[in-house]
């Protein structure tokens, strides 16, 4: 399991995929493999896949600390810890001054898993986000 | 400091700047081959282990084979004084007096290896929990570098490809604009179909001779001539 395998079979399965979205592939090279992944329809917001010895990481970038209404941060964060449990399969966590959702999943887990997660997670997001803008500017 | 304290110190002491490392490459080494050691140990313990349980088992059919001796000789020595052979009896019950000595002796012996069997056992369960232990903690460091490494080409690519990045709501606006719009079109396509089954309705009356007819040359022809009247 690597990002080139994912890379491959989500891109083969064009229209047919069991979730109904379609997915676009993009690997980024750097110091660790990354698999852009964009759906279609939902370009703004593309989830970030790597692969470490034990797990498959995905991660989708919601917004940036300077997005959220200063006065509101202590709030938001208590919201997103209190949605973190009902979220299906995706937690909160923060890169940088960056809030995202992520999916962390057992390297050997299918590829049906990876695509169900993929599309949980693009759902969280997009979810997440509506839930949320009342804390953003 | 517990594995967690020194990613979150790592973290906030601005270590999550790109390419610096949580734990240096050297430490993530020595780390490796900690557990690498550990694993060794684990097979050495397991192989000891087994070789105890043997001996164990050994020791244990031994006992046995004693005990059931000793039961027979007995048997002899009840024979023999039945018989009033005082002699021939005195003499299997000095058998019986060392089989009962070697008796002991293996008793001894297979207690001690059940209980080093035991201290074994333990010691490989705290070890198999050890290296989990750490292999966890590993995991956790090379995660948080993976992350770190991941995050800072996924940021190069953005800068590269000179496409900035959206504020969450524009973003949200836009999706949801994408979706309005294909649900839109799916509407449009479902009232179209249903528009193109009325026409088809339509012509199947027509055919049948029910409803409005096309005005032919004759009903023309026959209103025009019902006016001059």
């Amino acid at each position: 399991m690597n990002i080139h395998t994912i890379a491959d079979h989500l891109n083969g399965l064009g229209d047919n995929s069991e979730t109904g979205m379609n997915f676009d592939c993009q690997p980024i090279s750097g110091e660790v493999d990354v698999l852009q992944i964009t759906i279609l329809g939902r370009e703004e917001l593309p989830i970030f896949v790597s692969v470490t010895d034990d797990q498959v990481l995905c991660i989708s970038y919601l917004w940036g600390v300077d997005e959220v209404k200063p006065d509101s941060i202590p709030a938001m964060h208590e919201s997103m810890l209190e949605m973190n449990i009902p979220m299906p399969l995706s937690s909160f966590s923060k890169i940088g001054d960056k809030y995202v959702v992520f999916g962390a999943l057992s390297i050997g887990s299918s590829f049906n898993d990876i695509e169900h997660e993929l599309a949980v997670l693009s759902n969280n997001a997009v979810e997440v986000i509506d839930d949320m803008s009342d804390y953003l500017l | 400091m517990s594995i967690f304290k020194k990613i979150m110190t790592a973290i906030r002491g601005g270590a999550s700047e790109a390419g610096e490392a949580i734990i240096d490459a050297n430490a993530t080494r020595i780390f490796e081959q900690e557990i690498r050691d550990a694993e060794n140990h684990l097979t050495k313990a397991k192989r000891d282990l087994t070789g105890v349980m043997a001996e164990q088992m050994a020791a244990q059919r031994e006992v046995t084979r004693l005990e059931k001796e000793i039961t027979e000789h007995e048997g002899y020595v009840a024979q023999a004084l039945e018989k009033g052979d005082e002699t021939l009896a005195l003499a299997v019950a000095e058998k019986i007096s060392t089989l009962e000595s070697d008796l002991t002796a293996q008793q001894q012996a297979h207690d001690s290896f059940a209980g080093n069997a035991e201290r074994l056992k333990e010691l490989v369960k705290k070890s198999e929990r050890q290296v989990s232990e750490h292999k966890r903690q590993l995991s956790m460091v090379k995660t948080t570098e993976s992350v770190q490494k991941a995050t800072s080409a996924i940021t190069d690519n953005f800068s590269s490809s000179n496409s900035k990045l959206l504020s969450a709501k524009d973003s949200l606006e836009r999706i949801k604009a994408k979706q309005q719009k294909f649900d839109d079109k799916m509407k449009a396509a479902e009232v179209l179909e249903s528009e193109d089954s009325d026409t088809s309705l339509a012509a199947q009356l027509k055919a049948a001779g029910i409803g409005s007819q096309n005005s032919s040359a004759n009903s023309v022809l026959d209103r025009i001539k019902a006016k001059q009247k």
